[in-house]
């Protein structure tokens, strides 16, 4: 119960916190940094609670992300409908796919589970890419447009920024109360030891399953926000590396923790930002950084922080 | 249901692995609120008869009933539901968790949260959770565990672990609880703890089929004793019996028939 209260005054701080960035800061770069930050760590909390929580690999989420964006953008741009009918057609279009996907592919575990999740991104990225009249090919789909509600429109970044950071922040308090329930024992009890969690009563397929749609539910939600954010998408964002990015925002953050998905969809939304002083040698350096993250806290920067205050208090204390 | 109506019954059950017959026409049956141990020597087939009856795999042929219910192909989850509870030969924890998280997962098949259930948090569901931690923590009593409810599982020491795992598959409400091997690894005092533990757990009303190597304990506890050799059944009867009887002495000691 304990943590629920932490929980709760740190969604308080975090919400004043995104207030005031939102607030203060008045420079369109930063606002739209942040914007990324925001949808990316929708992103990585989604593939959280997918495999930080349930321990199931998912090496295709761009997917699902891509699905979100597309048909956001189809449905808004080609047939004129409003984005706010198109977000629930776009979110129903993820959540299909993934209960199709997820029935055959979740009976696989480990590295076959990551190769099946690899193949299905591939496949969308690839339809993405070649469907010419409906997605307009690899050139990319232009002219998405902004969001608006009656006579309000999102067209500000800061207007934007708002959206998107409370959306974040309404998915952090969702997955915290699912984590902290009986399907987020079941989760991480599958996590632990999935014969086990079936010989005491939990449904394994059907949890998995139920994990599964609900992640790329909001990995599509993510694509719907960067559609109308940067109203151009080209499949190259919904790529395998995409995907491979996703997995990195995680396991660099923090496996099976809500706040390590802000902390690495941070971290890796910023680093290329910050590494552009390196020119030629960015992608090297961003590597680098990569593994020292993970060599000295294997845990992600989560754990790792908690670590290392832990450490810095006893210290303080002989 | 009469009182001598069999809790468990099974009858001429056959599985066999490729060209290996695990298990050959074995039929018994197990009475309500009795302790039955399950004997024979390695590789006779009781593992896997546990594994059949779970519903880990399905029988070739052959039926297995519970309450007058057949369970065969029934999921493994189904079954803990029907009330069947097990434990593992080699102790499978959820060893990320705290100890009490553990029995909650275990009370999974006696509660009902759902998703959106937890997301919504309805005073149902919040009712639900307080009854599932009450009921948690007096199972952690039950075990003599409840000073260490919030240390992760996995940081206890072996025996603590066991008596973890019996609360746990407790945890579901079974009739029928298999235990496979649950004095393994413990030492003395533990194992006579132990063996006290399941005369408790039937006093509790659940019947127990339990696999042990400790001979010991099992003619200490059991009513019942059947012997497996190969894949069969060559011995049935109360503990005294069945010690005696010269097919197991043959199975046990290789003494030629």
């Amino acid at each position: 119960m304990i943590r629920t209260d932490t929980h709760t005054i740190a969604c308080i701080v975090f919400a004043a916190a995104a207030l005031a960035t939102g607030i203060l800061i008045d420079d369109a770069y930063y606002l739209q940094v942040l914007i990324f930050i925001g949808i990316n760590t929708l992103l990585a909390l989604s593939l959280n609670m997918l495999m930080g929580y349930a321990g199931q690999i998912s090496l295709g989420h761009a997917a699902f992300y891509g699905i979100g964006a597309y048909t956001t953008a189809i449905l808004s741009t080609t047939y004129n409908l409003s984005p706010w009918l198109a977000l629930p057609i776009a979110i129903f279009a993820a959540v299909t796919v993934a209960y199709i996907v997820g029935i055959p592919t979740l009976r696989l575990t480990g590295y076959y589970l990551g190769m099946g999740t690899l193949g299905f991104g591939m496949i969308v990225s690839i339809i993405f890419r070649e469907w010419y009249s409906v997605t307009g090919g690899a050139s990319g789909f232009v002219g998405i447009p902004p969001l608006e509600i009656g006579s309000f429109s999102f067209d500000t970044d800061q207007r934007y920024f708002f959206l998107v950071w409370g959306v974040v922040l309404f998915f952090f308090i969702i997955c915290r109360r699912i984590v902290d329930s009986r399907v987020g024992r079941a989760l991480r009890a599958i996590h632990d030891g999935e014969h086990a969690a079936a010989a005491v009563g939990v449904n394994t397929a059907a949890m998995k399953l139920s994990i599964f749609v609900l992640s790329a539910a909001m990995a599509s939600l993510a694509g719907f926000l960067y559609a109308h954010q940067v109203f151009f998408i080209s499949p190259e964002t919904f790529s395998f590396l995409a995907s491979i990015r996703i997995v990195t925002m995680v396991v660099i953050g923090g496996m099976a923790s809500i706040w390590g998905s802000l902390l690495g969809a941070s971290l890796l939304t910023l680093l290329p930002e910050w590494l552009h002083a390196f020119a030629d040698y960015e992608m090297m350096v961003y590597g680098l950084v990569l593994m020292l993250v993970m060599i000295f806290l294997p845990q992600g920067l989560t754990r790792g922080i908690i670590d290392l205050y832990e450490k810095s208090r006893k210290n303080r204390n002989k | 249901m009469a009182s001598d109506a069999p809790l468990l019954e099974i009858d001429s059950l056959f599985k066999a692995f490729g060209g290996v017959r695990a298990i050959e026409d074995v039929t018994f049956s197990i009475q309500p609120k009795t302790i039955t141990g399950l004997i024979g020597p390695n590789g006779a087939g009781k593992t896997t008869l546990f594994n059949l009856i779970t519903g880990i795999f399905p029988a070739d042929s052959g039926t297995i009933r519970l309450k007058g219910q057949p369970v065969n192909g029934k999921a493994v989850h189904d079954l803990v539901k029907m009330g069947i509870a097990r434990t593992f030969q080699n102790v499978e924890l959820f060893s990320s968790m705290s100890v009490l998280e553990n029995i909650l997962v275990g009370l999974h098949s006696r509660t009902t949260c759902g998703l959106l259930g937890s997301v919504l948090k309805t005073p149902r569901i919040r009712n639900e959770e307080r009854m599932a931690r009450q009921k948690a923590s007096e199972l952690l009593e039950f075990v003599g565990l409840s000073d260490h409810a919030d240390r992760k599982s996995g940081n206890l020491p072996f025996g603590w672990q066991r008596l973890l795992e019996l609360a746990r598959a407790l945890a579901s409400e079974p009739d029928l609880i298999l235990l496979d091997e649950p004095a393994a690894g413990l030492n003395m005092s533990e194992t006579d703890m132990l063996g006290e533990l399941i005369q408790n757990i039937r006093k509790q009303g659940v019947t127990v089929l339990l696999v042990e190597h400790d001979m010991a304990l099992t003619m200490r506890v059991c009513d019942q004793i059947i012997v497996l050799d190969r894949g069969r059944k060559i011995a049935e009867g109360p503990p005294r019996v069945v010690q005696s009887d010269e097919a197991v002495m043959a199975a046990y000691l290789g003494k030629p028939k």
